[in-house]
């Protein structure tokens, strides 16, 4: 008996150890299945890809610093060696380069693997009580695509792209043909194509993926009306991913066979047309930065909630509002469009549709105020930058409203003023959430509590950098500076130099927040299983910290209906 | 802490706050007459056709108090919140999580505030796109009105065509065209130095005051994207290979009125302006009747040289 006892013990233990087989070295995050390795890796790999688009921009700042030509001409005759008017055209299309290289980086290698990749991967799983994700196979596909994806967009700089001595892809994140086609004849754009093909697959499998697990693998007893807030924006953004990369996928096929095999989707001259590309490109752009910003509206919810101590406001109108959301991203594209010459009715349509989005947005701003109202609130680091958020989201939100309206969008389209917008809802709306998830999560990811003061004080000078940044920037574009211009009238001077000022002081804000990680990781201060206290209810709260490699070998039971 | 974050939450409100319905005074104010920004410019460009009008109404008038408003008061609560319900003041939380009648309240009244602002927004989109047939009244600044400006129908029809990096422009009836460069420095200096860097062009597009001018904007038909613009006018139409997009403006003051291309376009997308100068009526006469005999520099010679 007793032997039977042991065997079956032994047998457990041998089926335990081999299921719960814990890999070491390289073999640990190049094979892994794990959500939460993947996880940190994709957040690495945004820090890694992040720096780079970030210094990008650094160099056309200090480009459009003062009026005038003075940094391009220099970086080109290093580049190319050569000198003159040689030098200053290669330098005026290298700036083309940046401008398209900062914008592809940033979305599709900064924003959507930290949020998608990064946090969705680590925290939705451990959110609604799942040992790890449907497909940890495809979870390890998914993230490993991204770097050669990224080494492609990389190489695409150092090839030929509008002709001899003009290397790199200058037509815009947007890539409308005929200048992506005919207008880039080398085979930088070809690169640039096959890396969002491969970015694109990456993003696609992803989604999939945290689609399959939310649908499926939600401990018994959460229904989806129980399922955390953070949950259900991923959950909403990954079928967003699912339903507008394949349309980016086919636009950019049509165009590598424009390129390349003679069709003539996007070619005037042979009865194609360059106006659908805009069509089939914005029907994935627009989602596209919905789905940059819905997984911050959900890290953004836990942390108002948990630094109130009080649960949250409306929790089934702040996940309808971004199905909502999501829905309606869909049918409002042509509001990029406004000025390519469509038709009244359709404009009118379109500024009908765009409009109905502030009515879900302001419900999320509005009740997230509520979940506040009447709360005990500490101004703990990530606090701040939920409260950050908010503001600037709201900022951002509301030129957004101006911009929807194609009567005024005459005066703004293609303006400093739509630079403006859309930094303020990602690089200070998405970036904000980031940081804000980072500084949440810091400590179950990693174990360790950062050193608070830092945290406060990469947020304020992040803070003041970044409004320095691109408040000015609506001025500019309300005074007519054209996007994408690498000089400018010297009327712009002024506001172009506070600008370029703001962006030294958030280079300042990087540095505190690279030293911020670093002291953590070298003081290693136990941050025990939660160190934000009774207001944060998730699940992620009852593990240990950093969770075990495996978690909820027994599944969590959700009974009351506070699971929110 | 919470004074810390008062301050500079509040400052940059505050300095929103201030600039906002103070646009169309300070354009009144300096009464400056140029068709180009200035320096420090805050806000939109001088308006000389009705249709800039109603563009500037719409967004300095009802857009920029809503939006300023909205902002405001997301602050207000934000450093109430701050301020009140903070751990020290608040001690213990409250535990509400619904409330019905708010929630239709922040639902509702954001769609009327929506419904305020769609009015005038499509009577100002409907101008722009519906070309003066001179029996329709257009908004201009009144643009809650259901139209008082006359406009004629036109009389005029120029076609612009963006190139890599330049324009052309054909009056189409006259049968001339010009071609526009944007002046390098050392010429612009020497011929045109009032006239501002990188706007300056060798060949100004010269229309009549106070007259309808149908425009038709493309671009070559191998070439690339481009977006013709003129602030000052309320214009901006993407110059489309293969796609001839139409709109029109009726300047009523004479000047030089400046603009840039507005569509990446390659390595000189900044270095193509577009300069248009109105001038009276029979000095156009003028000009065309020399154009027509002879060449643009022969119409050009008949106005005051652009300095």
């Amino acid at each position: 008996m007793a032997d039977t006892t042991a065997h079956l013990e032994a047998h457990a233990t041998g089926h335990d150890a081999a299921s719960h087989h814990e890999p070491t070295g390289w073999r640990r995050w190049v094979y892994s299945t794990n959500h939460k390795d993947i996880g940190v890796m994709y957040l690495i790999f945004a820090i890694v890809a992040g720096i780079l688009g970030g210094l990008l921009s650094g160099v056309m700042r200090m480009e459009l610093q003062e009026p005038g030509i003075q940094i391009f001409h220099g970086l080109a005759a290093m580049v190319y060696g050569v000198d003159g008017d040689a030098a200053l055209d290669a330098g005026k299309h290298m700036y083309n380069v940046f401008t398209t290289a900062h914008a592809l980086i940033m979305v599709f290698f900064v924003v959507m693997p930290a949020t998608m990749g990064g946090f969705a991967n680590y925290f939705a799983p451990l959110m609604i009580g799942a040992p790890d994700t449907a497909f940890p196979r495809i979870n390890n596909i998914a993230f490993w695509l991204l770097p050669p994806a990224f080494i492609l967009l990389l190489m695409s700089l150092f090839f030929e792209g509008t002709g001899p001595g003009a290397l790199g892809f200058g037509g815009g994140w947007t890539i409308y043909p005929p200048l992506s086609t005919t207008g880039h004849p080398g085979p930088a754009m070809d690169f640039a194509i096959l890396s969002l093909h491969v970015a694109g697959v990456s993003s696609i499998l992803g989604a999939i993926n945290l689609i399959t697990t939310i649908f499926n693998m939600r401990a018994p007893g959460m229904t989806l009306h129980k399922m955390p807030l953070f949950a259900w924006s991923v959950l909403v953004t990954a079928f967003l991913l699912l339903l507008a990369l394949p349309v980016l996928a086919g636009a950019i096929t049509m165009l590598l066979t424009d390129r390349n095999f003679g069709t003539a989707f996007f070619k005037p001259a042979e009865g194609g047309d360059p106006i659908l590309f805009q069509h089939l490109f914005w029907f994935f752009g627009h989602p596209e930065v919905y789905i940059m910003i819905l997984p911050g509206f959900g890290i953004i919810s836990h942390i108002v909630s948990t630094f109130s101590r009080k649960p949250i406001f409306g929790y089934m109108a702040m996940a309808y509002a971004m199905v909502a959301i999501g829905f309606v991203g869909f049918v409002v594209w042509a509001h990029h469009m406004y000025t390519t010459g469509l038709s009244l009715d359709v404009q009118r349509y379109f500024v009908a549709a765009t409009m109905v989005i502030a009515v879900p947005t302001g419900v999320k701003i509005f009740s997230w105020i509520a979940t506040m109202w009447g709360g005990s609130i500490t101004f703990k680091s990530p606090m701040l930058w939920a409260i950050g958020f908010i503001f600037l989201f709201t900022v951002g939100g509301v030129t957004g409203v101006v911009l929807a309206n194609a009567g005024a969008d005459r005066a703004l389209h293609d303006t400093y003023y739509v630079v403006a917008h859309f930094h303020y809802v990602l690089s200070l709306g998405a970036v904000f959430s980031i940081f804000a998830g980072w500084y949440y999560w810091y400590p179950k990811m990693f174990g360790w509590l950062y050193n608070e003061t830092l945290a406060k004080l990469h947020f304020w000078v992040m803070f003041v950098g970044v409004n320095l940044i691109f408040f000015p920037q609506h001025f500019l574009g309300l005074a007519g500076m054209p996007r994408r211009y690498i000089d400018y009238p010297d009327a712009f001077g002024f506001f172009n130099r506070i600008s370029s000022i703001g962006y030294y002081i958030t280079f300042v804000a990087m540095l505190i927040f690279f030293y911020a990680t670093w002291e953590a990781s070298r003081k290693k201060r136990p941050a025990g299983d939660n160190p934000w206290g009774e207001g944060a209810t998730t699940l992620e709260w009852t593990l240990s910290s950093p969770p075990p490699f495996h978690q909820f070998t027994t599944l969590p039971r959700i009974e009351s209906t506070n699971a929110h | 802490m919470t004074g810390q974050f008062l301050t500079k939450m509040g400052a940059l409100s505050a300095a929103a706050m201030a600039l906002t319905p103070t646009f169309a005074a300070a354009q009144e104010e300096t009464g400056y007459t140029a068709g180009h920004p200035l320096p420090g410019q805050f806000h939109l460009q001088r308006s000389v056709t009705p249709i800039m009008d109603s563009i500037t109404a719409f967004h300095d008038g009802i857009l920029m108090w809503s939006i300023s408003l909205i902002v405001a008061l997301v602050l207000a609560l934000l450093v109430w919140i701050v301020i009140r319900y903070n751990a020290k003041r608040n001690p213990v939380p409250a535990a509400f999580t619904h409330n019905t009648a708010i929630e239709v309240v922040w639902t509702v009244l954001p769609i009327v505030a929506l419904i305020v602002i769609a009015i005038p927004s499509f009577g100002v989109l409907s101008d722009q796109l519906t070309t003066p047939d001179g029996e329709r009244k257009y908004l201009g600044s009144n643009i809650f009105s259901f139209g008082e400006v006359e406009v004629p129908a036109p009389e005029l029809t120029i076609k612009a065509t963006g190139q890599q990096w330049y324009w052309d422009y054909e009056y189409v009836d006259q049968g001339v065209a010009l071609t526009s460069i944007m002046m390098n420095e050392t010429d612009r200096t020497a011929t045109k130095p009032n006239q501002p860097r990188l706007l300056a062009v060798d060949n100004e597009l010269v229309v009549p005051v106070d007259t309808t001018v149908r425009l038709q904007v493309t671009a070559d038909p191998m070439g690339v994207i481009h977006a013709f613009a003129v602030p000052s006018f309320g214009v901006k139409i993407d110059a489309v290979p293969g796609r001839l997009n139409e709109t029109w403006f009726n300047a009523r003051e004479t000047g030089l009125y400046y603009g840039q291309c507005s569509e990446l376009c390659g390595k000189d997308h900044a270095f193509m302006p577009i300069a248009v100068r109105v001038v009276t009526k029979d000095e156009f006469a003028a000009y065309m009747t020399a154009f027509q005999a002879g060449d643009y520099n022969a119409g050009n010679a008949t106005l005051a040289a652009v300095q």
